[in-house]
């Protein structure tokens, strides 16, 4: 991989702009078979102390990362704006090269007010435009809400679950929301769908008695979306669930004629997100998922004391990887984000 | 509880990327055989590696190399080393292999289904169900009808409670009367909807582009005929030649190894009109209602209609490389082609009078596969005196490979004070529009074989009206012994005598 550089102390978006387009223009002229990738704009809003490790972040998202990435890096006191631009290419003799473009700009918290002045005229228009902002910074969020197409955030990462489902209430009406807490539960919900897709374990699934969640400290968002997810899908009514200590939640939800238990709580693990999922139905069945290496363990339990065990298999995608998973998803549209969503704010208001 | 959930509908599955695969054992006929270790073992890691294998999935390598299973472990994980397209998780790769199993045997030999049947039972019993059930046909096609009757005679082409499904490798068939035969042979035991004759050009990204291009596009749809359309361009060239291949290779031939199948199936999803649905009998309707309005040649309309060739010695990338008759294994008086032009006829409503030129070879200038649409010229242009490069009909080019992509060659003028027009070209790579990397064709189709959707494999008459356009041409070659077989000159463009298939002014798209 090749990089074009260019920087500027104290300078303007035009100027920023205009370093652009003569950046690829030379590369391209250069090299016809480079090509600049025009797929998404990913605006970061970071505090400026914390930009290195949001960088380091976005590097692990893997290929899956804005064709225009724009780092806004937040610096209390600064006046100036100072900014580095970086075309960056691998150079392939056979086939087309590729050009990737980051923008990094330091700026001041008086620059917030009018941050969407600073950011127009640099996006690529014609792109969706992203909003990352993982440091908050809800007044520089509020001014870019117009600019924005898809608003990425972690719910995981508010001080609890309630006000960040808050937040993204807020934001909807603005912009499409990508949780990367929901995306947490990816894998979880596509095995939980699998298990029961049969048609005898979907008939189980109609009896289902209890949901055990178990997840790591600070991820009860995640929790409560995968509960939502599945109170929504399976038509439970969601209830506020009740809050003791350690994180830790319980409650009783309607099913038709009976009622499914719903315990949530904190398991010690290195990794953000769930830690174990158990199901139980009536009469004698319970399947069980835990987070293992290489996949998750399954364990399936049965009435007369029998029990199997086996892995389903998949790699961890790591937090690098969810990013990149939430930057792609901005190409597309989820239809079951928000009847889970809808849940678990109901299942969060205790 | 939601009313889907009574009538058996999974609720769970609405909104995923990735729909549940029944809990399914896969088995490998000719597991150790080259195709399974560069392409079929790298692909089901890949599966497993991002989840999408079923939640119990199980393998087994069936092959005539002596082997145990432990070896057969170091086989597959040395694939997946080699040839996996990224680097691979330790841990899901050892979750892969750690349970797969190896049958050893001839595949005549009727211990081997004994063995494979008894296998298979023990992962029905450890998962406490019944597992859907996948062979994989990777072998020489000899042994394609020999080990569908030994699995029907083992009564392992179904089962109570689950699915089977055998996936059956190209050629399927040597032509049409070897395509029936065979056919006739595998739905005696299998049903067809059991049946997954797999070509991989269908699981191309590009390939099912040129679907959505045409069907979800208002732009392009409506110049989709003859009324706007001169003609229909597809290229297959390699600039490699046959390699260590001659024992195949020389049997079989370009119109046998890349026409039949490949570029027939690009021509028929092409001209083919849309589809009512998505779904696998909707699309290959209509692509055999193409490949049914090709009308094939009278042997004496076939020296007017296909040109073949053969590649002599020459400079391919600065270096001299041999004629095929002077490649290893190649016998000196062989006439087999490596280079087949073609021109066709869809005669039908919509593309009357559209000739469909295809060109495939080894040893040509550069690896190029590409479908190009040439429209009529615009009626009148006013900008003719004016110094233009040249005004062209517009083209809409799709690239499979180097690059995966389209472009649409437009007239523009020229910066200046004249009315200068040239043509330019808008342009849409893969790789600069989307983040995803283009899975192998093979992860997609052992996915969808799994799965139950025979959408991008190819049915049994699907199959049969291919040879049907291809047979009367091989028929022709193979009687004509005595007219001689053209040359042409390796990392050239082919041979002259195929120009003189371009009626009408129309010319060969430089490679």
């Amino acid at each position: 991989m090749s990089d074009d550089f260019w920087s500027e102390r104290d300078t303007t978006p035009d100027a920023i702009e205009a370093a652009m387009r003569s950046m690829l223009r030379e590369r391209h002229a250069e090299n016809e078979r480079l090509a600049p990738a025009r797929v998404l704009n990913l605006v970061v809003i970071v505090d400026r102390e914390w930009k290195g490790e949001i960088a380091n972040r976005l590097e692990r998202a893997g290929r899956y990362h804005g064709s225009r990435t724009i780092l806004c890096a937040i610096e209390e006191g600064r006046t100036t704006l100072d900014a580095v631009a970086t075309v960056s290419y691998d150079n392939p003799e056979d086939r087309l090269g590729v050009m990737w473009e980051k923008i990094e700009i330091d700026l001041g918290c008086e620059h917030l007010p009018g941050l969407q002045t600073i950011i127009d005229p640099i996006i690529v228009s014609g792109l969706p435009t992203v909003l990352w902002a993982p440091h908050r910074h809800d007044d520089a969020v509020r001014t870019l809400l117009g600019l924005i197409d898809v608003i990425l955030l972690d719910s995981d990462d508010f001080p609890s679950a309630a006000e960040a489902f808050e937040r993204v209430f807020a934001v909807r009406d603005h912009a499409y929301v990508i949780d990367l807490a929901w995306l947490r539960t990816t894998p979880w919900r596509e095995r939980l769908a699998a298990s029961f897709d049969l048609p005898a374990r979907l008939r189980a699934l109609e009896h289902a008695c209890e949901l055990d969640i178990r997840h790591r400290d600070g991820s009860s968002a995640s929790a409560l979306l995968l509960a939502g997810w599945m109170a929504s899908r399976l038509g439970w009514d969601p209830e506020p669930l009740s809050l003791h200590t350690g994180d830790r939640r319980e409650g009783t939800l309607a099913n038709g004629d009976h009622e499914v238990r719903i315990v949530m709580r904190e398991s010690h693990q290195e990794a953000p997100g769930l830690a174990g999922v158990t199901i139980s139905c009536l009469p004698d069945l319970s399947l069980s998922l835990e987070r293992g290496w290489g996949g998750l363990e399954a364990t399936e339990r049965f009435g007369d004391g029998g029990v199997k065990q086996w892995k389903i298999l998949g790699a961890s995608r790591g937090e690098g990887g969810i990013l990149g998973d939430g930057i792609r998803l901005a190409l597309l549209r989820e239809p079951t984000y928000w009847p889970a969503l809808n849940a678990a704010r109901e299942l969060s208001e205790a | 509880m939601p009313a889907g959930l009574a009538g058996l509908e999974n609720p769970l599955t609405e909104g995923l990327e990735r729909l549940p695969v029944h809990p399914t054992s896969l088995v490998i006929f000719g597991a150790t055989g080259d195709l399974a270790h560069r392409k079929l073992l790298p692909a089901l890691y890949n599966l497993a590696h991002e989840g999408q294998l079923p939640e119990r999935f199980e393998m087994v390598g069936v092959g005539r190399r002596d082997s145990e299973h432990e070896q057969f472990r170091d086989t597959l994980t040395e694939s997946v080393r080699r040839y996996s397209r990224r680097r691979p998780d330790e841990q899901v790769l050892c979750g892969l292999i750690e349970d797969s199993r190896y049958v050893q045997g001839s595949f005549e030999d009727d211990l081997v289904y004994t063995e494979l049947a008894r296998t298979l039972a023990e992962f029905d019993e450890q998962a406490g169900r019944t597992l859907n059930r996948v062979f994989y046909l990777s072998t020489a096609p000899e042994f394609f009808p020999l080990i569908a009757a030994k699995l029907g005679a083992a009564g392992l082409n179904c089962i109570d409670g689950a699915d089977t499904r055998i996936v059956i490798e190209k050629p399927f068939g040597y032509d049409l009367e070897s395509a029936r035969r065979l056919n006739a042979q595998v739905l005696e035991v299998f049903e067809e909807s059991q049946v997954y004759r797999i070509d991989h050009y269908l699981g191309k990204e590009t390939v099912q582009n040129l679907m959505a291009l045409r069907f979800a596009n208002a732009l392009f749809e409506p110049v989709w005929n003859r009324n706007y359309i001169d003609h229909v361009q597809i290229v297959a060239a390699e600039d490699i030649g046959i390699g260590s291949r001659a024992g195949y290779y020389d049997g079989a031939g370009a119109l046998r190894d890349l026409v039949q199948n490949h570029m027939l199936q690009l021509l028929a999803l092409l001209a083919m009109e849309p589809p009512t649905a998505f779904n696998a009998e909707k699309l290959r309707d209509e692509k055999l209602k193409v490949l049914e309005a090709i009308v094939p040649p009278t042997p004496a309309e076939v020296p007017q209609m296909a040109v073949r060739g053969q590649y002599g010695p020459g400079v391919v990338g600065g270096e001299r490389v041999p004629g095929y008759l002077q490649e290893n294994g190649v016998p000196p008086d062989s006439r087999t082609e490596t280079y087949a032009a073609l021109r066709l006829h869809v005669s039908n409503w919509r593309w009357a009078g559209v000739p469909f030129y295809l060109r495939t070879g080894k040893r040509l200038a550069r690896k190029l596969t590409e479908i190009a649409v040439i429209l009529k010229p615009v009626p009148h242009v006013a900008f003719q005196g004016h110094g233009s490069v040249g005004i062209q009909a517009n083209q809409i080019v799709f690239t499979l490979q180097p690059d995966e992509g389209v472009a649409v060659s437009i007239g523009a003028k020229l910066p200046g004070t004249r009315m200068q027009i040239r043509p330019v070209n808008m342009e849409f790579r893969y790789g600069t529009s989307f983040l995803s990397e283009s899975p192998e064709a093979y992860e997609r189709l052992i996915l969808d074989a799994m799965l139950g959707d025979a959408t991008l494999f190819t049915r049994n008459d699907e199959v049969e009206a291919l040879w049907g356009v291809v047979d009367p041409i091989l028929e022709a070659w193979r009687d004509d012994r005595n007219s001689p077989m053209p040359q042409y000159e390796s990392g050239g463009a082919g041979p002259a005598e195929a120009d003189a298939l371009m009626d009408d002014g129309r010319i060969w798209r430089r490679l």
